[in-house]
């Protein structure tokens, strides 16, 4: 197994894609943490201790749950905003959660409007613009996910996590695979099972994503 | 993609960009008689782009992309030049292409969209500068032609290489000097509307986009010529302000005097007989649609 472990950055200018590095995708009904192959159960604690942790945690959902292209993709959709909902009860003061869409993948030139919108070309600026410390990608295809969770792990300090419909995104700093709806509503039940319990990450010196 | 699938998820509708919201609510994909009168009323399938400001290159998008016929099932093939600056703005599904490659790209889409939705209208327009167009894509350009591929090629034509600064094209004009061409043009413009008339093409147009009028009849006409017949082509006029050392303001004018009737861009139009009968029914029907609708109307009316 490797040792590299996938962390939050900044890592490099262009990370090195973490497949390259020796790590491996979970199997059906397995997760990741920084690379390392997991439980399930220890994927959603975790998860969910990121975002009660963090200052920002952000959800962004990606075109495959925006867009309404069957049935399964609206109920995905209701189910994002019922753990952003359940995100928004659990935090303490001074935490500010946020949801924010990936409409499509363009490369939006000439420019985006960090404060409405992600862009998976230059998602650092979403990022550093709301100062968001720990973020998860739901609906967005693979290609376009593992671009740009690199480009985060490489110039912010962002903890990412991808809830992802296929077989898992290495380059995450947590995965779950299989998405579906289920697993966004025991996701949810999870951070409603543990707030209270987590220390949000108010008084560091560094809050936020570094740039 | 057809237009009933562009829904957003209720859910999360509130949080999408205004753009896109207004995309779903106002754009008019599906109408049948879509033109560049809906420009102001409706949401145009372009956003805010970075071409120079003035730039006709962009009144000729906004007028295309308010008179393509279908656009929910058109896919543009654009090329590498200033165009490529505007494409990620644009609501209609493209590909860019590799500088000069784009008539090629376009006609495995085609032939591809055909094999995989064989019972559905697909169209494919090609849009690409002077450059790509006629000189590093000629081969490209002109074996589609050959081939008879079903899909319209649209050149902007603005004479040079704008978006490297300069470069002489095939298209410019004899002794015109150009900041990357000090020495001026040595050999007359090529005639391309000429040569896309021998080799195969049955609807052939080359004027300026002065009047969106005359621009939403030839996307029309191009577009349903393609879709039936076989490969049309259009020649339009997008002068490069920068380069020929105009103000924003002036790009309109300087259409207008080059569409005189003496000059390089007066309108010039070849179609083929077979296209002449199809545009004639084309035409006949619609004569028929509106009576109906108008009649329509009046009973409601009454
Ligand atoms: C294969 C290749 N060769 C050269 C270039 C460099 N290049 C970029 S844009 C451009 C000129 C484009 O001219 P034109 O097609 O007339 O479009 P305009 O910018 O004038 O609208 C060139 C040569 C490139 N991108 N790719
Ligand atoms: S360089 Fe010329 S063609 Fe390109 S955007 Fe500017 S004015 Fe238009
Ligand atoms: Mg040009």
């Amino acid at each position: 197994m490797s040792d590299y472990r996938v962390l939050p950055g900044p890592e490099h200018f262009l990370p090195p894609a973490a497949a390259s590095m020796g790590i491996s995708l979970p199997n059906p009904g397995e997760a990741h943490i920084n690379g390392v192959i997991t439980s399930e159960d220890k994927a959603y604690e975790e998860a969910a201790r990121q975002f009660l942790m963090a200052k920002v945690p952000t959800i962004f959902p990606g075109p495959l749950v925006l867009w309404a292209w069957n049935e399964k993709a609206a109920k995905k959709a209701t189910a994002v905003r019922h753990l952003f909902n359940t995100l928004k009860e659990c935090v303490q003061p001074g935490q500010k959660p946020m949801l924010i869409p990936m409409p499509d993948y363009r490369p939006k030139y000439p420019k985006i409007n960090p404060e409405v919108e992600i862009n998976p070309n230059h998602p650092n600026l979403t990022i550093w613009h709301n100062k968001i410390d720990c973020c998860m990608f739901i609906g967005v295809h693979c290609h376009q996910a593992n671009l740009s969770l690199k480009i985060i792990r490489g110039g912010t300090s962002c903890y990412t996590i991808a809830m992802c419909a296929q077989a898992g995104h290495e380059d995450a700093m947590l995965s779950f695979r299989d998405a579906s709806v289920e697993k966004i509503m025991r996701l949810a039940d999870t951070v409603k099972r543990l707030k209270g319990t987590v220390q949000p990450r108010l008084t560091s010196a560094k809050n936020g994503a570094s740039s | 993609m057809s237009k009933e699938r562009i829904q957003i998820s209720e859910a999360l509708y509130d949080i999408m960009p205004s753009d896109y919201q207004d995309l779903v609510k106002s754009a008019t994909y599906g109408k049948e008689d879509r033109g560049w009168k809906d420009i102001g009323t409706s949401k145009e399938l372009i956003e805010q782009h970075s071409l120079c400001a003035g730039c006709p290159e962009s009144m000729a998008f906004r007028y295309i992309l308010a008179s393509l016929p279908n656009p929910e099932d058109t896919v543009m093939v654009g090329s590498t030049g200033c165009t490529s600056l505007v494409f990620p703005m644009v609501a209609v599904h493209n590909i860019h292409s590799l500088f000069g490659n784009q008539n090629a790209i376009a006609s495995g889409l085609k032939r591809a969209l055909s094999v995989r939705f064989p019972g559905r209208v697909k169209d494919v327009v090609v849009l690409a500068g002077d450059g790509a167009t006629v000189d590093i894509g000629l081969d490209m350009t002109l074996q589609a032609w050959f081939r008879q591929e079903k899909f319209t090629t649209i050149c902007f034509d603005n004479e040079l290489y704008a978006n490297t600064g300069g470069q002489e094209s095939g298209l410019m004009q004899k002794g015109f000097v150009a900041k990357m061409a000090p020495v001026g043009k040595l050999f007359d413009k090529v005639r391309l509307p000429e040569i896309a008339r021998e080799s195969g093409c049955h609807y052939v147009v080359n004027c300026t986009v002065s009047k969106p009028s005359l621009v939403e009849k030839v996307i029309r006409n191009a577009v349903h010529v393609a879709r039936e017949i076989g490969p049309t082509y259009l020649q339009l006029y997008t002068p490069c302000i920068l380069e020929i050392g105009k103000n924003s303001m002036e790009g309109l004018q300087e259409m207008r005097d080059s569409e005189k009737p003496t000059e390089r861009f007066a309108y010039k139009e070849y179609i083929s007989e077979p296209a002449k009968q199809l545009l004639a029914e084309l035409a006949a029907k619609d004569k028929e649609r509106k009576a109906a609708a108008k009649q329509l109307a009046g009973q409601a009316s009454a």
